[in-house]
Formats: C-alpha cells, sequence, structure tokens
C-alpha cells in the first residue's frame, strides 16, 4: 500500500512539475492532458484506498517514510497516517480536483496562463494530499502553507488585475494571523510532547493534565491556538475577510480551493486533532461559538451581495461556520460529512456559476442576468440539484449533514448550546433564501441581460458540463448513501476520538436515527425544514413576484441594510485599525527609531563622539620633539618609580 | 678609592644633563643630538662601571656596540639635518613643529 500512498501525492506533483516547467514546450493539449492524468491516477488510487481502508476495514497504515531532519531526540519525518478520515479527504480531493481539472479546459480556454493555470492546480492538489496524509505536525504544516501559497498564486493568477493583488495580498496576510497561532500551538504542542508525531502527541495528552498556562489549562491554550490556525485557513469570523476577496481568482479555483478543499483544511485538522480537542470544553464551547457567528452572520451578508460569486462565497463562509459548530459539539464525523456533501455542492455551484460567467462574457452582476433558464438547460438544473442540495432540501446531499448538525446541536450540553442552536437554525432559513435568490435571480424572470451578450447565449462546451453532471451525481445522493455508514457505522472511528460521557451529541443521535429514507417524512415536522421552506418562499417573493417589495424592504431599513452592505465594518477595520495603525507604527518607527535614534544617535553620534575626542586631545600632539620626549622620559620616570617602591622589590635589597 | 656609586652618580649627572638639554634647549636641533649622545654616554658609564665592579666583561662589549650604533645614528641625524635645512632654510627647533595636530 505504502507505493499507492506515495503515487496518489507524486502523480499530481509530477504533473505540475512537467506541466509548469515544460508547459510552454508541449502545448496546451499535451499540458491539460498530463495534468489530468496525473489527477486521474491519484482519483483512481484514492478509490483504490478508500475501498481498502473503509469498506474492507484495512489496517491503519502510520509509517515514516523519510527523516527530514533528527534534532537531538527531535524527529521531524515525512510520514503517512492513512485511516478511514484520510481516505475519505483522499477521495473527496481527488475527486473535486479532477473535475476542475476537466472544468479548466473549457473555462480558462482563451487564458494565456493556460499551461501554468494546471501547474498550479496540480500543484494544489500534492499539497493537498500531503496535508491530509500527515502523520505529524510538521507535515502537516508544510501541506497547509502549500495550499496556502497556491491559494495566494491563484488568488492573483489574473495579476493585471489589481483587484486580485490586493485580495492574494489580503489572503496571504490574514492566513498568516491565523497560521502565527497555529505554529505557536505546535510549539506548545511540541514543548510538552517532545515530539511531533500525532500518535505519540496523543498517547502523551495524560501528562498535560492539571498543567495550566496563563491561567488557562494548557490542553486549552493549545487546543485555541491550533484553532487560530484553523480559523484563518477556514476563514472564521474574525479572520474570514480574505475568503469573499479570494473570488478576484478564477473560477476553477474558487470551487477547488476556497469551497471544496483548501478552506475545510481546518475541519480536518480539528477532527484529526480530536483527542485533543475532547479534553478541552472550554475550546470547543469557543469553536462552537465561532462557529454559530460564522454560520449565521456571513449568511446574512449572502443575501446583499449582487455578484454571483460573492453570494457563493458567503454561502460557503456560512456552511464552513456550520461544519465548525459540528466540531464544537464533538460531532466530529458530522462536520467531515458536511465537508464531503459540501465539497460536492458547493464545487457544484462554483462551476456551475462559473458557467454562467462564461456564458455572460465574464458579467458577474445577478442584476443583469435573469431568465437563463431556458438557454442553459445543463446548467440550470445542475444548478438546482446544487442549490437545493445546500439549502438542505429533504433527500438532497445537504439535507443529511445539515440536519445532523443541528441535531447534534441541540443535544449539546455545552454552555450556549441553546443560542447556538437558533443560530443555525435561522441559518436554514437565511441559506435558503439567498440561494434561492440568486437562482431566481439568474435563471428566471424576465431577462436583464444586454442585448449585444444575449445575442451570443448559449450552454457551454462539454468540458464545462461534464463536471457539473459528474458533481451534481454526488451532490443529490451521496448524503441519502453515506449519513448511515458513515455517522453510526463507524466509518470514522478509527480517527476520531469522543469523550461520550461528557458530549452525548454523537450518541443521542445515534438512537435517534432510523435510517436515512426515515429522515425524509421525518424532516416534515421539524422547524429546520419550514425555515427552509419559509426561506424559498420569500426568495421567490422578492426576487419574482413583487420586486418592489425588496426595495422597500431596503428603503425602510436602510440601516441594516448599511450594516450589511459595509460587510460589518470588518474591512474598515481592519483598514483602519491594521492598515493604517501598521503604517504609522512604520512612520513612528522610521522617524524616531531609525531616522533619530540610529542615524542621529547611534550613526552620526558615535562619529561626532569621535570628532569631540579629538578636538579636545588634539593640542597635546604639538609636533615639538622634545615635549613628546618630554612626555616619554617623565612617563618612563613615573613608571619606573611606581616599578621601584609598589611592593617589594627585591631590586632594593641588593648591596653593593 | 672611587666607588660604584660615584660613578652611578656621574653617570645620572650626565644623563640629567642630556635630559635637561633637550627640553630646555629651543634654538639647535644640533643641540638635540648632542644631548642625545650626552645620554648614551651617561648610560655606556653606567655599563662600565658594573662590569668591572661584578667582574663581568660582557658590560663593556655592549658599550663598544653602543658607540657604533650612537656613530651611525650622529651620521644619519647629520644627514636628515642638512636636508632639513635645505628644505625649511632653518634647523630651530621651535620652526619643525609639522607634525602638529
Amino acid at each position: 500500500m505504502e507505493n499507492i500512498y506515495l503515487t496518489i501525492a507524486l502523480a499530481p506533483l509530477l504533473g505540475a512539475i512537467i506541466a509548469g516547467f515544460f508547459g510552454g514546450i508541449l502545448g496546451r493539449t499535451a499540458t491539460h492532458t498530463i495534468t489530468i492524468l496525473g489527477v486521474l491516477v491519484s482519483t483512481v488510487l484514492a478509490l483504490i484506498v478508500f475501498n481498502h481502508h473503509v469498506l474492507e476495514q484495512g489496517a491503519i497504515f502510520n509509517q515514516n517514510l523519510y527523516t527530514w531532519m533528527q534534532i537531538g531526540s527531535l524527529n521531524v519525518s515525512v510520514g503517512f497516517l492513512v485511516d478511514n478520515l484520510t481516505s475519505v479527504m483522499l477521495v473527496v480531493v481527488s475527486f473535486v480536483s479532477l473535475m476542475v481539472h476537466i472544468y479548466t479546459i473549457g473555462y480558462m480556454h482563451d487564458d494565456d496562463g493556460y499551461t501554468k493555470f494546471f501547474s498550479y492546480i496540480s500543484l494544489f492538489t500534492f499539497s493537498m494530499f500531503m496535508l491530509v496524509m500527515s502523520n505529524n505536525f510538521m507535515q502537516l504544516f508544510f501541506g497547509w502553507e502549500a495550499v496556502g501559497l497556491v491559494s495566494y498564486l491563484l488568488i492573483g493568477f489574473w495579476h493585471h488585475k489589481e483587484s486580485a493583488v490586493e485580495a492574494n495580498l489580503k489572503a496571504f496576510l490574514v492566513n498568516r494571523v491565523g497560521d502565527f497561532g497555529f505554529l505557536l500551538g505546535i510549539g506548545l504542542v511540541l514543548s510538552f510532547s517532545g515530539s511531533l508525531d500525532y500518535m505519540e502527541v496523543f498517547s502523551s495528552l495524560s501528562t498535560t493534565v492539571g498543567v495550566e498556562l496563563w491561567g488557562l489549562d494548557l490542553i486549552t491554550v493549545v487546543c485555541l491556538l491550533l484553532f487560530v490556525g484553523a480559523m484563518g485557513k477556514s476563514a472564521q469570523v474574525p479572520l474570514h475577510v480574505w475568503l469573499p476577496g479570494s473570488m478576484e481568482g478564477p473560477t476553477p479555483i474558487s470551487a477547488l480551493i476556497h469551497a471544496a478543499t483548501m478552506v475545510t483544511a481546518g475541519i480536518f485538522m480539528v477532527s484529526r486533532m480530536s483527542p485533543m480537542f475532547e479534553l478541552s470544553d472550554v475550546a470547543l464551547t469557543v469553536v462552537m461559538i465561532v462557529g454559530a457567528i460564522t454560520a449565521l452572520f456571513m449568511g446574512l451578508l449572502g443575501i446583499v451581495q449582487n455578484d454571483i460569486k460573492k453570494v457563493v462565497a458567503y454561502s460557503t463562509l456560512s456552511q464552513l461556520g456550520y461544519m465548525t459548530v459540528a466540531l464544537g459539539v464533538s460531532a466530529y464525523s458530522v462536520a467531515i460529512f458536511h465537508l464531503m456533501t459540501h465539497a460536492f455542492f458547493k464545487a457544484l455551484l462554483f462551476l456551475g456559476a462559473g458557467s454562467v460567467i462564461v456564458a455572460m462574457h465574464h458579467e458577474q452582476d445577478i442584476r443583469k442576468m435573469g431568465g437563463l433558464r431556458k438557454k442553459m438547460p445543463i446548467t440550470y438544473w445542475t444548478g438546482l440539484i446544487g442549490t437545493l442540495a445546500l439549502i438542505g432540501f429533504p433527500g438532497f446531499a445537504g439535507f443529511y449533514s445539515k440536519d445532523m448538525i443541528i441535531e447534534a446541536v441541540h443535544f449539546s450540553s455545552l454552555p450556549y448550546a441553546d443560542w447556538v442552536y437558533y443560530a443555525v437554525v435561522a441559518g436554514v432559513f437565511i441559506t435558503a433564501f439567498y440561494s434561492f435568490r440568486m437562482f431566481f435571480l439568474v435563471f428566471h424572470g424576465e431577462s436583464r441581460v444586454d442585448h449585444h451578450t444575449a445575442e451570443h447565449l448559449h450552454e457551454s462546451a462539454p468540458s464545462i458540463t461534464f463536471p457539473l453532471i459528474a458533481l451534481a451525481i454526488p451532490s443529490a445522493v451521496i448524503g441519502y448513501l453515506t449519513i448511515d455508514p458513515m455517522l453510526f457505522n463507524g466509518w470514522l472511528d478509527n480517527a476520531i476520538t469522543i469523550d461520550a460521557a461528557k458530549h452525548a451529541s454523537m450518541t443521542e443521535l445515534s438512537k435517534l436515527f432510523h435510517g436515512a429514507a426515515a429522515m425524509i417524512p421525518h424532516a416534515l415536522q421539524t422547524v429546520p425544514f419550514w425555515m427552509m421552506v419559509g426561506g424559498i418562499v420569500a426568495a421567490w417573493m422578492l426576487s419574482l413576484y413583487r420586486t418592489q417589495w425588496a426595495d422597500w424592504i431596503q428603503k425602510t431599513f436602510h440601516r441594516t441594510n448599511y450594516t450589511l452592505e459595509s460587510l460589518y465594518g470588518f474591512d474598515r477595520f481592519n483598514e483602519i485599525v491594521f492598515v493604517d495603525g501598521i503604517k504609522k507604527l512604520g512612520n513612528l518607527l522610521w522617524k524616531v527609531s531609525d531616522m533619530g535614534l540610529i542615524d542621529k544617535m547611534a550613526v552620526n553620534g558615535s562619529a561626532r563622539l569621535v570628532g569631540f575626542i579629538g578636538s579636545v586631545i588634539r593640542p597635546i600632539q604639538t609636533g615639538y620633539v622634545y615635549h613628546y620626549a618630554f612626555f616619554m622620559i617623565f612617563s618612563l620616570l613615573i613608571i619606573l618609580t611606581w616599578v621601584l617602591f609598589a611592593g617589594d622589590n627585591p631590586l632594593l635589597q641588593i648591596e653593593f | 678609592m672611587v666607588s660604584l656609586s660615584d660613578y652611578l652618580i656621574l653617570s645620572a649627572v650626565i644623563f640629567c644633563i642630556g635630559l635637561v638639554g633637550i627640553f630646555v634647549n629651543r634654538t639647535n636641533i644640533i643641540t638635540l643630538l648632542m644631548c642625545v649622545e650626552l645620554i648614551l654616554v651617561a648610560v655606556n658609564t653606567n655599563f662600565i662601571a658594573f662590569s668591572h665592579f661584578l667582574g663581568n666583561e660582557a658590560g663593556q662589549i655592549f658599550v663598544f656596540f653602543i658607540l657604533t650604533v650612537a656613530a651611525a645614528e650622529v651620521a644619519i641625524g647629520l644627514a636628515i639635518l642638512t636636508l632639513l635645512f635645505r628644505n625649511k632654510g632653518t634647523i630651530n627647533v621651535d620652526v619643525t613643529n609639522s607634525l602638529k595636530g
């Protein structure tokens, strides 16, 4: 199996290297064939791994393959830990990546950076594999930074656009904040366990009991710091600001990196660290609350967005919030379940949005669309499936995962869990509302497309529609097929630790669960379902039936509207406090410390001091030989006198 | 009988004359050279006196060396003096202060 794991990771890397260095020579067709083949190999092997580990319950593979460095007793290795959690992630990542690779053929068709783009997304796939297969913190951090790097490169892919460059800088900087916390967390882990290997760290967790740091349990501090890293990567409030900006990048990467895979790395990481997080109720509560805030408030922002990709981006933020909530209530497998379903339907929605954008000649404003249903039937139907999956329509993938999250919160005994429950239930209404608002505005109603574009409006090329269809199928059925084994029949049991006595959500859920089919009729009696229906109806009323009501609401509640449109002022706050603050700090350091202290005091000051001392002692050097001779002899006299009379000089005792 | 201390006193007197000559002389570099010679003579006197009274001839050998070196030094000193006079037109000590800081 070891060779299979290696091949999974290295095939996309090989593709990336070939595409990156020889893309120009090989040409477009050869480049995309090679990279797609690389990812296809990974996908097939990932399915084999999934079959081996999950379906046939093969033994966990945990082995170091290569010693990177050995410092004293600290061993930093490149190694793979492949269990069921990794297997699920491998399948999701490789499948979505494969679809995005294929989609890119159509989407980037006219772009000059065609081969470069393929090289980047293959490199991303490699990095993501290294991240999920890692068996130690150092490799996790390597993958973590590598996906961040590729994300940075791809957000700024169209670097001639100033907004793209600003967005990738923002993404880079905000992620540094998260990574700083993450790195501190890793450092603390190393300091208490003396190892970076997951299994060694988990087995030394008992040493942390009762140890305090900064007034908190050590394990709480460690978990919170690691979660700061997850907040950066998985875009949780307040480190979410980079994700909407990342929509400046080409749509395929929004689907692959900023919806399906990279942003879920934080969720994956927390699930991987479940033995640690289980020990700290404080950390779990923080995780849950941050998730709830993200889920509710980022969803609200989706309502006022008019850029098709921004709507989906805020929806992604909101769904990431849901996953984080699931982590907080110790329903790690539910979080991974939602991660998986979300990867499929959100990649589908993004790729669908990309299909619309291509057809609209890169017009992204949904107010200038409308009535695209007839012109783009495949995009329409796949988009509908994606939207239904997103809002959790009974039977679709998102329904199972989201319902489970809400129920898990319901059973949680953590403090504030009841508030979080209201937030996630309200989130269902909001999700349905903004999703269908966008859906109706794009595909239904009267066409507001301008005349010129309307003439050329047609369904996208097969390379674009094929991934849509291929993603629509799992978006529809994956929840129904996998909820039972994944959550209640132990698919993830060998990777996730839950302290069932303290955190009973999963146990309670399994008591309530009577099969995937039974959930659908049962849903009709639950609040979330009617919230969702309410959301659809509200969206229909405001965007199709009576559009003037939307204007009226906007005017009446202009203050709320302003708050939402200014994105709660996070950007403004960051700009004033951090950007301007750091500029001022920089000015201060420049003027006071650099110019004043270093230049004036240290450099020029020492020069002037030497000059001053010189001017004081210069008169001594008269140039007269007899002065020098006088000094020499007089000094010699003093020295000799001192030598002669200091102490018991044997010379004084000589008698002649 | 002349004792060692007599010689030493004589030597010290010559040394001091040479020393004072260097300090107080403000007119002539030739006088400076002569004062240096006086100091050397004082040292030589010491050497010979000790050599005699300690019964060790090495001191007298030293004196020969010192006399040779002193002769060479004076030769070079006078040559420098000639050059100095050619360039500055004077051998006054107070004028030759071009090393002044």
